[in-house]
């Protein structure tokens, strides 16, 4: 049985009693631990930073060749928080139930109202730092609303909210390499966990320069290496994004969660052609003023200057009055599905519907929207080439989050002891399906607020132990092993590049295990997955060696794990017998198409043990709800 | 489309480079720069030949990893354009089209197209940054920032730390990029305490890895994210300031 080891008491006291009642490192014993952090995103900067203020002594790792390229950096839109500045009626508990009703009921209350709690420090945290954040003519924090909530509590930076947050913990922490307490390693990408007696000893690494293969002791690993959508290939997430660090964990008995909850996000750019490498995000602030809409004819391809009101289907506004535009993310996106398959997509290729600045444009003026969403029509004009102060933009979704990822205790632990993660990586807080401008949130309250109270219970303990030196036989096998891999991509020798076998992956993905699923598509994808795997041990082909920079080599080893994620995304999809969140499952839905719960038998996190390859094994941590009561979601 | 491609290749540090010609046939106009260089490398591998190495992540103008020179201008024809969102419907058919890597003796080439731009860390590291150890923060409210400082600040914020400024210098000089984190923090009021400090500290680390500024101003239009050169002037009278302020009682 899974312990999530959530504290007693009344669920507002839970992190207060938590964090009175677990083990502390004083102050000058902590410098006598080392933390390894790998990946150096919002969740592993703000952890780094935050941990090497507290005196550890951190060693954090990333694979890009500065700490400021995260794909934190990309995000848009902003970050919650339960300030209440609008005085609109917003609390901390109001946050904590709009994410947990948000997340369709599938995530833990105790964390979810940790993380509501501490959003209210986040945001104090980011302006000391000089985090540009909006502000009002006042002098004061400007607010915007965001789908899935009745109240105005994001905070943004024009259109660059996770740069900005993502520069302020990159340069907190490089504050900290100033002083010595922090030594980065860029380009240099973890390749495994390092297991010791059930416990996480170190690391793995490969210089990417170099192609050294090196060993890197601690007391404790951090994980913050992000999430795993590019396993669809076409995704918004940045090109390098990948699952590696996580899945090499999972193989060394951490347990997976939930990898079947992905979301799909309802306002990207449509794919323009067969070339297309990654699909461009249209933040989703722009359902803010922004009208979504379709013909009321299929087959209907009049320009949309041509095509009158009567004629116009606004079919959030019409099927959901009380959200209208503002509806949460699965819930637009599929009726975006729904629409286009109806063939009334709109476009060249008729695979998008229109968001339409006629109408903010006329109420606000063209300064206002400039302002607001200036960077973001810019960008949606430089990739279409329309303009969109003139011609409604085209959108359509895409890939864009995972909610699931290693299992995580209250403390943030997963179940290998002293391993944790962080931020997008773990699985935490966002049940099956994750609200917009919640995933900032999340990333740095488990890096600037958790984990350096949560740590020191684990820590407390081995005090005085030792590091296990590098030459030990835990880390002389590990390098073996990853030696050993990295050449075995080498030597295939066969005939396809590594991007083909991707491409091929993600096409199974989204037709099978994305916006709709079934059983029988399914059971289809995980023996296609099976096949495609069986192809790539045989016919992969990566030219050069592992001792320069070889940037086909390192994807080789990311899509070779990304396989192995998709047919566990597809078992997991396959188990759930129930529709939620990001997860529909076709056979499970309400008579006017909304996805069907099932409480009585699915309340539970599906936790996979990897079983050394053979047929993953779930187990299951129960969910229960004291303070919110699961209902059927609606958004009407 | 049909192109002629002539690339830097390099096969390491220390190696001598040399241009390569590619024939790319079969280009679409709304493929982005990028894109095309991805057909580019399949062709090759499929011939047998090792992809063209070069740096990028985002594609959306975000993550400062992309930049090539292309043609002799830091990330191409288009202005406030980073490379990854430079689309082919910026070129002609039949075109010759010449990719190098940044050239500045700050950025040394690890391969092909990559370089390394670590020196801009050693900047920040020195003082690019407010001093707010995490859990000292007031109540965000109690510091109200005018909006037009605000403004600025973020204006300077954008910027993406891609290195075309530096690339785009005949001196190879790193005051835009500097300039720009030193404004962003020195116009907030978060960021007054260690403003002369900052400034000189940042300064001066940037004087130990690049090269110095003589006023050409090419570095403001290669910027993609249009960074003014007004950052320049406010921290060059900062870093004169500085040395009277940082002086002991010189604030006083
Ligand atoms: C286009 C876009 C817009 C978004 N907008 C918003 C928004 O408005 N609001 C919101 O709340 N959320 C948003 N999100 C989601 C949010 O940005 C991410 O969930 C979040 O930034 C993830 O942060 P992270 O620190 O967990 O991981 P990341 O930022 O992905 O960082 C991962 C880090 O791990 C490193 N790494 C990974 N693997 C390895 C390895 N094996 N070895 C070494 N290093 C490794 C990487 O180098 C990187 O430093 C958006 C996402 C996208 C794609
Ligand atoms: S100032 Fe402009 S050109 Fe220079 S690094 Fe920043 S974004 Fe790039
Ligand atoms: S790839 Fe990120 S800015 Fe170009």
């Amino acid at each position: 049985m899974l312990d999530a080891r959530i504290p007693s008491g009344a669920i507002n006291e839970h992190w207060d009693n938590h964090r009175d009642s677990i083990s502390l490192v004083s102050p000058a014993n902590k410098r006598r631990f080392t933390i390894i952090v790998v990946g150096t995103g919002l969740a592993g900067a703000s952890a780094a930073a935050t941990l090497a203020e507290l005196g550890y002594r951190v060693k954090a790792y990333t694979f890009h060749d500065s700490a400021r390229r995260a794909h934190s950096i990309a995000a848009q839109g902003g970050i919650n928080a339960a300030k209440n500045y609008p005085n609109d009626g917003d609390s901390i508990h109001r946050l904590f139930y709009d994410t947990v009703k948000g997340g369709d009921y599938r995530s833990r209350e105790s964390n979810v109202y940790r993380l509501a709690q501490l959003s209210v420090e986040i945001i104090d945290q980011c302006t000391a730092q000089g985090v540009p954040f909006a502000r009002e003519y006042g002098g004061l924090l400007a607010n915007r609303s965001f789908g899935g909530a009745q109240v105005s509590r994001t905070f943004y930076a024009r259109g660059q909210t996770g740069q900005q947050l993502l520069l302020g913990a990159y340069q907190a922490m490089m504050r900290q390499v100033d002083r010595g307490t922090v030594e980065l390693h860029t380009q240099t990408e973890m390749l495994d966990v390092v297991v010791k007696d059930g416990r996480a000893v170190g690391i793995v690494t490969r210089d990417l320069v170099s192609g050294e293969i090196a060993s890197h002791p601690g007391h404790a690993v951090l994980l913050a290496t992000g999430g795993y959508s590019n396993v669809f290939y076409l995704s918004t997430n940045a090109m390098k994004s990948n699952v590696t660090a996580a899945w090499r964990a999972h193989r060394k008995g951490a347990l997976f969660a939930n990898p079947c909850y992905t979301q799909i996000h309802p306002t990207c750019i449509p794919a323009s052609d067969e070339f297309q490498s990654k699909l461009t995000l249209m933040s989703e602030s722009l359902r803010n003023d922004g009208r979504i809409w379709v013909p009321v004819r299929a087959g209907d391809t009049r320009p949309p200057d041509d095509i009158g009101e009567p004629d116009r289907d606004y079919y959030l506004e019409r099927r959901y009055p009380a959200f209208g535009n503002l509806v949460p993310r699965d819930v637009a996106s599929r009726a975006a599905k729904v629409e286009v398959d109806r063939g009334k997509g709109v476009g060249p290729l008729a695979n998008g519907v229109y968001l339409d600045f006629d109408e903010a444009l006329r109420r606000l003026g063209p300064g206002t929207v400039r302002e607001r969403y200036g960077n973001l029509l810019d960008m949606y004009q430089r990739i279409t080439g329309e303009n969109p102060y003139e011609t409604p933009m085209r959108i359509y979704p895409a890939m864009h989050y995972t909610m699931g990822g290693l299992w995580v205790d209250y403390n943030l632990m997963t179940t290998i002891p002293g391993l944790y993660a962080l931020g997008e990586a773990n699985f935490s807080d966002h049940g099956a399906n994750r609200l917009g401008a919640s995933a900032l949130m999340q990333g740095l309250a488990d890096g600037y607020f958790v984990i350096p109270y949560t740590l020191g219970d684990y820590l407390a303990p081995h005090l005085g132990e030792g590091l296990v030196p590098g030459d030990d036989p835990s880390f002389v096998e590990t390098e073996r092993r990853v030696t050993a891999r990295t050449e075995g991509y080498l030597s295939i020798g066969g005939s396809r590049s590594v991007d083909w076998f991707h491409r091929e992956l993600g096409k199974v993905l989204w037709e099978y295990c994305g916006m709709e699923r079934s059983a029988d598509g399914l059971r289809r994808a995980i023996s296609d997955i099976d096949s495609l795997k069986e192809d790539f041990d045989r016919d992969l082909r990566v030219l050069g060696t592992s001792s320069t920079l070889n940037q086909s080599l390192e994807k080789a080893g990311r899509v070779d794990d990304f396989l192995q994620l998709a047919r566990l995304m597809c078992v997991d999809a396959l188990h759930r017998e129930e529709s939620c969140g990001g997860h529909f499952r076709v056979e499970h839905q309400t008579d006017d198409g909304e996805a069907r719960r099932d409480d009585a038998n699915f309340s539970y996190v599906a936790a996979w043990d990897w079983n050394d390859g053979h047929e993953p094994v779930l187990h299951r941590e129960p969910l229960t709800f004291d303070h919110v009561k699961p209902a059927q979601r609606s958004y009407r | 489309m049909h192109l002629t491609l002539r690339v830097w290749r390099q096969d390491g540090p220390e190696a001598e480079g040399r241009f390569e010609t590619y024939e790319a046939a079969g280009i679409h106009q709304d493929m982005s720069f990028l894109e095309m260089l991805d057909l580019v490398n399949e062709r090759l591998l499929t011939a047998g030949r090792e992809p063209i190495a070069f740096d990028h992540d985002c594609r959306e103008g975000i993550c400062g990893s992309c930049g090539l020179m292309i043609d002799g201008r830091a990330h191409g024809p288009q202005g406030s354009t980073a490379t990854c969102q430079l689309h082919m419907r910026e070129f002609s058919d039949g075109d010759t089209i010449v990719i190098e890597p940044w050239r500045a003796t700050s950025f040394p080439i690890v391969r092909d197209l990559v370089v390394d731009r670590e020196a801009f860390d050693r900047i920040i590291e020195a003082g690019g940054y407010i001093g707010a150890p995490t859990g000292s923060a007031p109540e965000a409210n109690l510091t109200p920032v005018p909006k037009e400082t605000s403004d600025a600040a973020m204006d300077a914020a954008a910027c993406i730390g891609c290195g075309a400024c530096v690339a785009a210098c005949p001196n190879g000089a790193g005051q835009l990029f500097t300039a720009a984190k030193v404004a962003h923090l020195n116009l907030l009021p978060q960021g007054q305490p260690e403003r002369w400090m900052r400034v000189e500290r940042m300064v001066e680390t940037m004087e130990e890895y690049f090269g110095s500024c003589s006023n050409h101003g090419e570095c403001e239009p290669a910027c993609p994210k249009g960074i003014s050169l007004d950052n320049i002037a406010m921290m060059n009278r900062d870093y004169l300031l500085s040395k009277i302020r940082n002086r002991k009682l010189g604030g006083y």
